[in-house]
């Protein structure tokens, strides 16, 4: 501590008039449009009064059904802001030609691809999963909420607060410049001096705990409070995924969090974890983060998985093919993930033998993917096909997954991998599985689950110009870059001195304007089909003829999801209870016992974003302050005992005669 | 979307012919075993891919709901043969690329010299390898060459058909060296040192870069290799010791400093020991190597005179700096080599107080012999 403190160092730490961005047009503009943007939501809010309705409703809420949209609205709100850094970068690297340098200084384009890859993954894909898992997993195993439903509300405001951390980095101060990963000696203080890279740990650190406690509230929920009769192997395939998912979250997670805590210490503290000096080892980093960054794939593209199960099964009109054998290769996959992270460093000089043996683990790997692929193959096999929507994603799925996964296993290759390593071969390829098998995959669970969320479809004339859009403006922003990355182009780069490679970049730039028009599509899916859904309605709750327990309720469920538990006797349970000419009953309804609604997860994750905020601009006195707050609220809320209620006899009553009427009128 | 795909693919090929991708058609051996085995790999895969897609197509579209006169069997959802085969055609596929990666990967192991110039040549018995050291700097190469004690800066050259030995390092941050027409990559690290056996078999002049983003001016950090013949190699040695300057430690020092898209360097001298300071990270002056500090530290350590032999770092190529709670920056002083603490920064007296230099140290009874700066006030 210098002797001579300031009275400024004191209140702001390093924060100054200097640390907002004014002197770049491109950041001020974006804000002026943010700011509108937001006055204009925070005036409509007003205008129509529905921030009490919002407040008691969504924020405080413990519904799982609500905390997953939610989470879906935060992932696809992210998925504006990851998208339009994309569309940056695209820009800018199909400009920075012929001695041009582009319209991105440095600075700033470092900043785009740093928080394209952090938004993506963790604000946008996460979300997304775990929105969907929230949503779907307690209906699909006939509970009546989660677990532990405030944690689950806790998390999700979490996860809102490490988005707002790296949403505010924009506006003040600045994004890590290192690369997703944040990879040291370069994200260590002597070369990352700047709030960067402390924007990145903060954020992660707070979403990390959200993500967290996430999974062990869906791991204890799909344990305990499966409805009788449902064993292991009678379960859903999303929820197979879905514990395979969170296991894997569960265990990865801890070791990103370790890590973080330890850069942070070399940032903050002086220690020598992953400096260059005094014993430090950055290859630990590089080691420790990819033992949680390879299985964080997994734990995206399980759940894809299981989405695919669910759709080809229930538009064939047919069981799943190999159910078993679809149970073990998830499994194994869950396993295996463990099992490959050194393949993301074949070139950090391992000897032969160790990257054989993980190059080859990952291509074990293939196997149970692979038999996944043809379980969906033969699911198709003598079905009765229908091509909606959530079907024409699946599709488009299984042929661009393959491709992926076929360039995957190529990278697994070392000596291959040694020419195709960091190349934009390999950003064609994480890209080819993400898109194609995660981002399709939740396209695919969107459209299928959103008539069981809202009560109406998704109108099918926009969500098929969006698939269309995504498709193809898929194969035209991404293909090029395989060829880029044959021609030995490397990623990250800003500027480019051969003119021939210009043509791969403008045509991967017009891909990129393609999936624009997709995203566009799809929001104005979501608009018209608001408007329309008078014409959209579902008053079945079953409107694809679904195989799992979450269509045998109303849509959208009422709070207590079913009136009874449901008894199951086979592993498509719904399908079975149609089969054998299940009965809804109408009477002898009781109390329902639910949680209650609670404010405390949205405190206590605004508490944290300012904790974050004081420890990345040293304000000591305000993180000491907030720390201290977080503490107390969350001992104060274990005094909280209004924490459950019964939903009366009669309110029961009325939902469930209200679903009879529905019913009645439809038959 | 089908129709998409094949637009793409054809005019993928249509384009391809037109481009130059390097790493389908390399000019070193090394490189050309790696395409050879990325080839082979495809087409196996292929194998199971097409089929797949092809397969995906066709159900997709025989299976469709209109098409009333498919076979449609509801309940059909288990068959021990087709499992077996969905298990064993992947299975057998990753058999063979297994085996194939665990020679592949041995065989083009970077650290193995290598045994063949070409295919069909095996490498000379009395042939020395051209040894190269480079260093990662930000953001420009240095290449040592210490066979003819001369260096170069953002540019490389080597004789054609003659085994190429680099040791690789860097001094800052981590980096990637990649020449896709001559070797496949391998990571440059600061405190490190890697290595690369590779070979260029045809003359021509390539592109070499950084394949490891590592900071503002990641995208300048490219240098031209030259494969050339053996008269015009010993031309080119010849031109840079007669045309470059000397590269002393304090040169090393200027020349490490943050600079992007720097021109050519050549340098007629290269002070002996400097690529082994560079790896051990201590080219400044009165700073201990790596390999000492692990040479004391094998034999039991300095104990608590450790702690106190440390000076407060003056150098740095950004700029001083620690972290905000932390200590200040120190850098562990040199104490083996007499000629190392004769460059030692002048403004040191011997300990004469013993407060601990660093607040979280013990004071030690034993007196220290081991100089310590004084300290700023």
């Amino acid at each position: 501590m210098p002797a001579d403190l300031d009275l400024q160092k004191l209140i702001f730490g390093r924060l100054t008039i200097e640390s907002l961005p004014l002197h770049e047009p491109i950041l001020v503009a974006t804000f002026a449009v943010v700011a509108l943007g937001g006055v204009a939501v925070l005036g409509a809010l007003t205008y129509f009064r529905l921030w009490g309705y919002l407040w008691k409703e969504w924020f405080t809420s413990v519904d799982h059904k609500r905390i997953g949209v939610m989470y879906m609205v935060l992932g696809i709100v992210m998925l504006l802001r990851g998208f339009s850094d994309a569309i940056m970068m695209r820009l800018q690297q199909a400009v920075a030609f012929n001695g041009s340098e582009g319209y991105l200084p440095a600075h700033h384009y470092d900043q785009i691809f740093t928080a394209h890859g952090v938004i993506m993954i963790f604000f946008v894909a996460m979300p997304l999963v775990t929105g969907l898992m929230n949503f779907v997993v307690p209906l699909q195993i006939g509970a009546r909420d989660v677990s532990f439903p405030f944690l689950n509300n806790f998390s999700f405001w979490m996860t809102v607060s490490g988005a707002v951390l790296v949403m505010t980095s924009l506006f003040v101060g600045e994004f890590a410049r290192t690369g997703w990963l944040a990879y040291p000696p370069l994200s260590n203080i002597g070369y990352s001096p700047d709030v960067g890279v402390d924007y990145y740990i903060w954020a992660l650190q707070i979403a990390g705990i959200g993500t967290l406690l996430s999974g062990v509230n869906l791991i204890a929920t799909i344990v305990k409070m499966r409805a009788p009769g449902m064993t292991l192997m009678k379960m859903p395939i999303f929820t197979w995924t879905a514990l395979c998912t969170n296991v894997l979250i569960v265990a990865a997670f801890p070791v990103l969090t370790a890590v973080l805590v330890l850069l942070s210490l070399d940032r903050y503290i002086g220690t020598n974890f992953f400096t260059n000096d005094f014993g430090g080892s950055p290859m630990m980093y590089v080691n420790l983060i990819w033992i949680w960054g390879h299985p964080e794939v997994y734990i995206l593209i399980l759940p894809a998985f299981g989405i695919f199960s669910e759709v080809t099964s229930t538009f064939s009109g047919k069981k799943l093919f190999g159910y078993s054998s679809m149970v073990y290769a998830t499994v194994v996959i869950t396993i295996l993930s463990y099992l490959v992270w050194l393949h993301h460093f074949f070139t950090m000089g391992s000897g032969a033998s160790v990257n054989s043996f993980f190059g080859i683990t990952t291509m074990i790997i293939s196997i149970p993917t692979g038999a996944k692929i043809f379980n969906w193959l033969f699911t198709m096999y003598r079905g009765r096909i229908r091509f909606e929507l959530p079907m024409m994603w699946t599709v488009a799925f299984m042929i661009t997954f393959v491709i992926g996964g076929m360039t995957g296993v190529l990278l697994a290759v070392p000596p291959a991998d040694f020419v195709l390593h960091n190349s934009l071969f390999l950003v064609a390829h994480f890209h080819n599985v993400i898109i194609g098998g995660v981002l399709f995959g939740l396209f695919a669970g969107i459209s299928f689950w959103f008539p069981k969320a809202f009560g109406f479809k998704l109108d099918p004339f926009w969500g098929k110009l969006s698939f269309w859009f995504w498709v193809s403006g898929f194969y035209f922003a991404f293909m090029p870059l395989y060829v880029l990355g044959l021609m030995g182009v490397t990623r990250r780069l800003r500027v480019f001195n051969d003119p021939s490679l210009q043509i791969w970049f403008v045509i991967a730039a017009f891909g990129a304007f393609l999936i624009l028009l997709g995203i566009a599509c799809f929001l104005i899916q979501i608009a018209v089909s608001v408007m329309r859904r008078e014409q959209l309605r579902d008053t079945t709750g079953d409107p694809w003829n679904g195989r799992t327990l979450e269509w045998a309720t109303s849509s959208p469920p009422p709070a207590y999801n079913f009136a009874f538990t449901p008894v199951v006797h086979d592993n498509d349970a719904w399908w079975d209870m149609k089969e054998r000419g299940y009965k809804r009953p109408l009477d002898g309804f009781r109390p329902i016992h639910m949680p209650s609604n609670t404010g405390t997860g949205i405190i206590l994750a605004g508490i944290s974003v300012v904790f974050g905020f004081a420890m990345i601009w040293y304000i000591w006195w305000l993180a000491a302050l907030s720390f201290i707050t977080l503490l107390t609220v969350a001992i104060g809320h274990t005094f909280n005992y209004k924490r459950d209620f019964h939903i009366p006899v009669e309110e029961v009553v009325r939902k469930e005669g209200e679903r009879t009427r529905l019913l009645a009128a439809e038959a | 979307m089908n129709r998409f795909r094949i637009l793409a693919l054809l005019s993928l090929s249509v384009l391809l012919s037109g481009c130059n991708a390097v790493v389908l058609d390399p000019s070193g051996d090394v490189a050309g075993q790696q395409r050879d085995l990325l080839v082979a790999s495809t087409l196996l895969m292929l194998l199971v891919i097409v089929p797949v897609i092809a397969l995906t197509v066709l159900f997709a579209w025989h299976y469709r709901q209109s098409n009333t006169d498919a076979r449609y069997e509801p309940d059909w959802d288990h068959s021990i043969h087709l499992e077996l085969v969905i298990w064993a055609a992947p299975l057998l596929i990753i058999v063979c690329l297994g085996a194939l990666t665990w020679m592949g990967t041995h065989l083009l192991d970077p650290y193995r010299p290598l045994d063949r110039t070409a295919e069909g040549r095996p490498v000379p018995d009395d042939s020395k390898p051209l040894e190269v050291d480079v260093v990662a700097l930000d953001w420009k190469w240095l290449f040592i060459y210490p066979e003819y004690g001369i260096a170069t800066v953002n540019e490389l050259a080597a004789p054609v058909d003659r085994p190429i030995s680099f040791r690789i390092t860097s001094s800052s941050v981590m980096n990637s060296f990649y020449i896709p027409a001559l070797a496949g990559q391998i990571y440059a690290m600061p405190g490190m040192e890697t290595k690369l056996h590779a070979i260029i078999n045809k003359a021509g002049t390539y592109e070499g870069f950084s394949a490891n983003y590592s900071g503002s001016g990641f995208s300048g950090m490219r240098f031209a290799f030259h494969g050339l013949s053996n008269d015009d190699f010993a031309k080119w040695t010849e031109e840079v010791k007669a045309t470059g300057g000397a590269l002393g430690r304090t040169d090393y020092l200027a020349l490490e400093r943050p600079s992007e898209n720097e021109p050519v360097r050549k340098y007629a001298s290269v002070q002996a020991d400097l690529y082994k300071a560079i790896v051990n990270m201590c080219v400044e002056p009165g700073k201990m190597c790596i390999s000492d500090m692990a040479a004391i530290d094998a034999k039991g350590g300095l104990g608590m005179a450790g702690v106190n032999n440390v000076l407060p770092l003056t150098y740095d190529k950004y700029a001083r700096r620690g972290s905000v709670l932390g200590p200040e920056q120190t850098y562990v002083a040199a104490i083996c080599d007499t000629g190392e603490q004769a460059s030692a920064p002048t403004n040191m007296t011997p300990v004469i107080e013993k407060t601990p230099l660093r607040p979280s140290s013990t004071p030690s009874e034993t007196p220290s012999t081991t100089p310590v700066a004084e300290r700023p006030s």
